[in-house]
């Protein structure tokens, strides 16, 4: 028991921060592969039906994290919902479409690719991809290259949410909560409770 | 049910055809002896063929448009679906873009927009579903359908609401899925699905050998109505979907009697790679 514990603990703690600079560096590779502005990871919030900016990379880096918005408008509503990936150049500066868009990327970009975060038949989010250099022609393979690295971003993400998830079972949120705090106190009992704690464990093992 | 009812409204037991009753469901056979696009689309303009676009609303008004003949909006309550008119246009673009390309190709072809997107990510499948249930049953030719599911949940519902279209001469134009993944509906065949090549003919199409992917058309840096009256270059397999939604209601405003299984018979025979733009 104290061997699950300590994998349970040793997979929580700190999981967040090293998944966190994982992300980190997902968004910096896709802002260096395409040669971007800037580029960023937004999450789906299923409690809230919300998207949040998890990571960012470049323009808007200081303040969009934790930025939320709903979650099926504009480009990274449609790209959720819809599960396609979209690549917009040449967006004109008209107010509509500026505003809408600022809101899922932190300013006016001139130029936008948009990808699902897909985990088997999953959505965790979208990842963006701001402005590449006007001068040269987007092709198929760059979509299929965004595709790709999509998915690398999508387990990194889906990394964090099990870190999370594992975390709030051990802080007992979940509804799993029950059997961390069981292990922890099996954990710190002496020999004969801890004894007579794991038969009871095994005995409802059984049980179920 | 069977193959004569239609004919003599008799309820007969099953799939058959009683002897010497062939004659009674003779087809016309007036396709010729080479399908060209001059046969299959030539001076259509897509006057009378009704085209659903199932996705983000489509804003009025927009130039590249025209005359969208109804907008409705498909909501979700719990678990209770509702199709409703709805006057809110646009909420992303995208279904601007579609409805602007296919007008693009077939000029008097009618428009209907089903919007399907701003009831949260959450119910977004059914909401998907619902819409789609609601243009077969609207009885529809051509749905132009530039999303798919993930949720294979609802992969079983969309295989039977594709087939259904099928059997009711509903064409479903679907985008390919651009990544590795399973999604549906473009996988099924009863539906067309579309992928995108890198050049810039509206017209040019290819019947892709290696399906599920059928159809490759123009999805590559697409000049396409966007909100607020005007335009972005865009891409992606989800305009190229539109392109084969275009030239499916140009080729049954031509021939009103073709199936989808002609339609996508005719499809194939004109595409680039076996001739048919020649």
């Amino acid at each position: 028991m104290s061997d699950l514990n300590a994998a349970v603990a040793a997979g929580v703690v700190g999981a967040e921060d090293a998944y966190r600079s994982l992300l980190s560096a997902t968004v910096e590779v896709a802002r260096a592969i395409f040669r971007a502005k800037a580029s960023s990871v937004l999450l789906l919030d299923e409690e809230t039906d919300e998207l949040v900016f998890e990571a960012v990379a470049g323009a808007g880096a200081g303040e969009l994290i934790g930025r939320r918005f709903p979650s099926s408008t504009g480009v990274a509503g449609w790209v959720l919902v819809t599960r396609q990936p979209l690549v917009l150049d040449d967006v004109a500066a008209d107010t509509r479409f500026s505003q809408g868009t600022a809101e899922s990327t932190g300013y006016v970009p001139k130029g936008l690719m948009a990808v699902p975060l897909l985990v088997e038949e999953r959505v965790l989010g979208v990842l963006e991809v701001l402005d590449r250099p006007s001068d040269t022609r987007f092709t198929l393979a760059e979509m299929d290259l965004l595709g790709l690295f999509a998915n690398q971003a999508a387990v990194a993400l889906d990394l964090l949410q099990r870190a999370r998830r594992a975390r709030a079972a051990l802080e007992g949120e979940g509804e799993l909560g029950a059997l961390a705090r069981i292990a922890a106190t099996l954990e710190g009992a002496d020999e004969e409770r801890r004894a007579a704690g794991l038969e009871l464990l095994a005995a409802l093992e059984r049980l179920l | 049910m069977s193959v004569l009812a239609h004919e003599s409204d008799e309820e007969l037991p099953a799939w058959s055809l009683p002897a010497a009753s062939g004659e009674s469901i003779r087809l016309p056979a007036t396709w010729p002896e080479r399908v060209t696009r001059e046969w299959a689309f030539g001076g259509s303009t897509g006057a009378g063929v009704r085209v659903c676009v199932l996705d983000s609303g489509v804003e009025l008004d927009h130039p590249h448009v025209g005359i969208v003949q109804r907008s409705v909006a498909v909501t979700r309550d719990g678990d209770a679906i509702s199709v409703a008119d709805d006057d809110a246009g646009d909420l992303c673009g995208h279904g601007t873009a579609c409805a602007g390309i296919i007008r693009s190709l077939a000029p008097d072809c009618e428009l209907t927009s089903v919007r399907v997107l701003g009831e949260g990510y959450t119910g977004s499948a059914a909401v998907m579903l619902g819409g789609l249930k609601w243009a077969i049953e609207e009885g529809f030719q051509v749905v132009n359908m530039s999303l798919s599911t993930t949720k294979k949940q609802y992969a079983e519902q969309l295989h039977d609401l594709a087939d259904t279209a099928y059997f009711k001469r509903t064409m479903l134009v679907a985008s390919a899925h651009n990544m590795p993944v399973e999604s549906f509906p473009w996988r099924f065949a009863s539906v067309v699905s579309v992928g995108s090549h890198e050049e810039t003919d509206p017209f040019a199409y290819y019947d892709n050998p290696s399906p599920p992917g059928e159809f490759c058309a123009r999805g590559l840096a697409v000049d396409v109505a966007w909100l607020g009256g005007g335009t972005v270059n865009c891409t992606g397999n989800s305009f190229a979907t539109p392109h084969v939604a275009g030239i499916c209601a140009l080729v049954l405003s031509k021939h009103p009697e073709l199936t989808p299984f002609q339609l996508k018979s005719v499809l194939h025979l004109t595409a680039n790679n076996v001739g048919g733009d020649r």
